[in-house]
């Protein structure tokens, strides 16, 4: 792990997805109106403009919706490179960015919808959620 | 006769300010934005549903997603303090032109706290810099493209159909001397090149250059006592849909390209059957390819085999990027202007690797990793 690479810093309002993370939690908002999860975190449901909004723990599981492999590393990258960026599509319904961790980030290895789940590494003051090859998967 | 010339008259209809002053530091500073949005909505009695202008000094394609908001008009002039008097005049324009029906002018300032500022992406504490940066981008060769796998699934797309784009283009720069790289390619040359970032190729990527273009536009009665035949402008669009590429939609097509399109080709009045030239900002290889079915010239999934089959190239029925595109001519970082130029150049009869009988050109923009966009429809007949 290199302390060059780029930290988040929370902000208020996304503080609890952080504070998730930390207890090995992945949680995303929630509006019971419209009964469908939504990312990255807002103050207020973006399709019926809801505040009455909740953070629930989701399950942690999807599957690897697209990617792209860079061989140009980010600060702190230079031994990972090159590596995937992906975006994992959430079994709750939200996609969000991330790397694939345990397994060689190959064209050949990263087959698209494969299964993933999440986990998490710490990076600067927060832990960051990651993904790897579910377990029972093909590997 | 009216204040406004005859012009139906603009209003204000809503106002109002962040629920609390002063400070403020357990609210991030888009959030602020959204604060006063939610108050000014609720004073008129408006739903957010019924807006799709959005004015503001921060990057207002950022603040559009926030709110979940799908604009057919964009404002981020930023001058200063006074910008938003300017945006009120910006807007009343384009409620007076039809540009968008409803307006929000919008203005959220962490200026004590400093919390969450610096929403043009880059700053740690933006939605950009807690969810995508930590993951090891390096810029757009490194984000832009990360739809390409998941469109090569869904439509078969093959990685010899993303190349030729890069070879017809080449074609196009070799007939213009002004373009920076002339010399022909093949498939293969591009396959060979280095990977950036698979499945995208150097090759496959935008050149990075220097260099600049300024347009002039005045009324048509006053173009017709100027010297160069006018380039009239038959319609315009524009949209947004997320700064953050991994919020996307849909992967494999961008929503912004399609409101953008057909705002444009409606306001014209034409069809793509219409358009007898065509430039579709190509920061990289799969960009013609999104843009051709989201502005509706071929179906989905059909662009790779229609770029391939030479449909684009010199000679073909569609001539798509003439001067060589970002690929070959230039790419200065914001290539949006040169892509204008040469559609009035097809239109004045004058470019390097004139088409014959152009008299509908299309220019079509994208601003960020699909996150903005922008269609002219012009034309050399005076409307």
């Amino acid at each position: 792990m290199s302390p060059n690479k780029a930290e988040p810093r929370p902000t208020p309002q996304t503080q609890p997805f952080w504070d998730g993370c930390a207890q090995g939690e992945l949680r995303l908002q929630y509006c019971p109106s419209c009964a469908a999860y939504y990312f990255p975190p807002r103050a207020m449901c973006p399709r019926c403009w809801s505040t009455e909004v909740e953070w629930r723990r989701v399950s942690g599981r999807g599957v690897l919706h697209t990617y792209l492999i860079n061989h140009r590393p980010a600060p702190g990258f230079e031994e990972d490179a090159p590596y995937a960026i992906a975006v994992v599509q959430l079994e709750e319904g939200p996609r969000m960015m991330s790397n694939i961790v345990g397994i060689e980030n190959t064209p050949e290895n990263l087959v698209l919808d494969m299964p993933l789940e999440v986990t998490f590494e710490p990076r600067g003051s927060v832990m960051l959620p990651l993904f790897r090859p579910a377990k029972g998967a093909r590997q | 006769m009216s204040p406004t010339n005859g012009r139906a008259a603009v209003a204000i209809v809503g106002a109002a300010e962040t629920t609390r002053l002063g400070v403020i530091p357990d609210v991030a500073e888009i959030e602020l934005h959204a604060d006063a949005v939610r108050n000014a909505l609720s004073d008129c009695g408006l739903s957010v549903r019924d807006i799709d202008g959005i004015a503001c000094t921060a990057n207002p394609v950022a603040l559009a997603h926030y709110l979940g908001i799908t604009p057919t008009y964009l404002d981020g002039t930023s001058v200063g303090g006074c910008s938003f008097m300017l945006h009120v005049r910006h807007a009343a324009a384009a409620l007076r032109s039809g540009l968008c029906q409803a307006v929000l002018v919008t203005h959220g300032q962490s200026g004590r706290s400093r919390v969450g500022v610096g929403g043009r992406g880059g700053d740690p504490s933006s939605l950009q810099g807690q969810f995508e940066a930590p993951y090891g981008p390096t810029g757009p060769p490194t984000l832009f493209p990360i739809g390409v796998l998941r469109y090569m699934k869904e439509f078969g797309l093959t990685h010899e159909q993303l190349a030729s784009v890069a070879v017809v283009q080449r074609q196009w720069a070799a007939r213009n001397p002004r373009a920076m790289m002339r010399d022909p390619i093949t498939v293969d040359d591009v396959l060979s090149s280095r990977m950036i970032a698979y499945p995208i190729h150097l090759l496959e990527c935008c050149l990075v250059t220097d260099g600049g273009g300024a347009l002039v536009l005045t009324s048509a009665p006053r173009a017709r006592d100027l010297p160069q035949p006018p380039v009239y402008i038959l319609g315009t669009g524009e949209s947004s849909e997320t700064p953050m590429v991994s919020q996307m939609e849909d992967f494999t097509s961008s929503r912004a390209f399609r409101v953008s399109g057909a705002k444009a080709f409606a306001e014209a009045g034409i069809t793509p059957a219409d358009v007898d030239h065509l430039m579709i900002y190509d920061a990289f290889a799969h960009l013609p390819i999104y843009g051709l079915e989201d502005l509706g010239f071929v179906g989905r999934g059909e662009a790779g085999a229609f770029i391939e089959a030479g449909n684009t190239a010199p000679g073909g029925r569609l001539p798509l990027n003439t001067n060589g595109g970002g690929l070959s001519y230039t790419h200065t970082g914001m290539y949006g202007m040169f892509a204008i130029q040469e559609s009035v150049r097809q239109l004045r009869g004058t470019a390097p690797a004139q088409v014959d009988g152009v008299e509908v050109s299309v220019a079509h923009g994208v601003g960020g990793m699909f996150a903005a966009a922008g269609t002219l429809v012009l034309s050399n007949r005076e409307p």
